[in-house]
């Protein structure tokens, strides 16, 4: 019947299967949408969160197979990537809008989308 | 003296990243053995550090930390660790790089002095891989001229 160890199974796949959505809204919105600021924020956000999520769940299955210190010391690992990602991912994305700004790259409008 | 392309939120998170990227370096240079990595992968993860400096920042700004003579000295540093070793372990009746015959001047047994040097080579080779990224990325950027401070 229902005990720990299904829930916590169940817990990673869903959050697992979330962070894999996230990851597909991302790819779906750089390939089909039009211009590059459009783009961006689709990565930007997506990929953020989507590896943030898997990374998670990666945690959770590794103490649940086994708690021992050494797995602990991996979890702490993985916690320094989450920490890494969420820092360095949003930075990125916000200079390279800056960049396209600067360069010149010239965002699309409503006029535009209609034709 | 704030420039057109200076930005604040890639200033300071870039003022956080850097010494955990350079923790991160040596991390992976100590660990070589373990672990993939090693003395050429951690000295790449360390010149991007610097590398990741003159972005953010300017040229300027990096090279009151780590000028040019020094970056030119660390260059010959790691060779002449690497070759200092090598040729050691000549002068003690091996041949070149074979570190277990270290064990003569350092009091521990074969096997331990056999990872000791294989980490001493794993530094040398990680300060002269840091230190040529570094002056390969300014030499480019710069076109050799080494003054601009926008790249």
């Amino acid at each position: 019947m229902i005990d720990l160890d299904f829930i916590i199974n169940l817990f990673i796949i869903i959050i697992v299967v979330i962070g894999l959505f996230f990851f597909f809204t991302a790819t779906v919105g750089l390939l089909r949408f039009p211009d590059f600021y459009c783009k961006l924020q689709a990565t930007g956000k997506g990929d953020t969160l989507g590896a943030v999520l898997v990374l998670l769940g990666v945690v959770v299955y590794i103490l649940k197979e086994d708690f021992s210190f050494s797995t602990i010391l991996v979890s702490i690992k993985i916690f320094f990537i989450i920490f890494f990602i969420f820092l360095a991912n949003p930075t990125a994305t916000h200079a390279l809008t800056k960049a396209g700004l600067d360069s010149g790259v010239i965002p699309i409008k409503k006029e535009d989308l209609k034709k | 003296m704030i420039r057109l392309y200076d930005d604040l939120i890639i200033q300071t998170v870039c003022r956080i990243m850097i010494p955990l990227i350079q923790l991160f370096a040596f991390y992976v240079i100590a660990h070589g053995h373990y672990s993939p990595g090693g003395g050429f992968q951690g000295g790449c993860i360390l010149g991007a550090s610097f590398i990741l400096m003159v972005i953010a920042y300017d040229i300027n700004w990096m090279k009151r930390r780590f000028s040019e003579k020094k970056n030119i000295l660390l260059i010959a540093l790691g060779v002449l660790i690497y070759a200092l070793v090598g040729v050691l372990c000549i002068l003690l009746g091996a041949e070149y790089l074979n570190y277990g015959i270290l064990h003569k001047i350092i009091p521990t047994d074969s096997v331990k002095v056999r990872a000791l040097g294989t980490l001493i080579i794993e530094i040398g080779v990680g300060i002269t891989v840091m230190a040529v990224m570094v002056s390969i990325f300014l030499n480019l950027t710069t076109l050799g001229k080494h003054e601009k401070g926008e790249v």
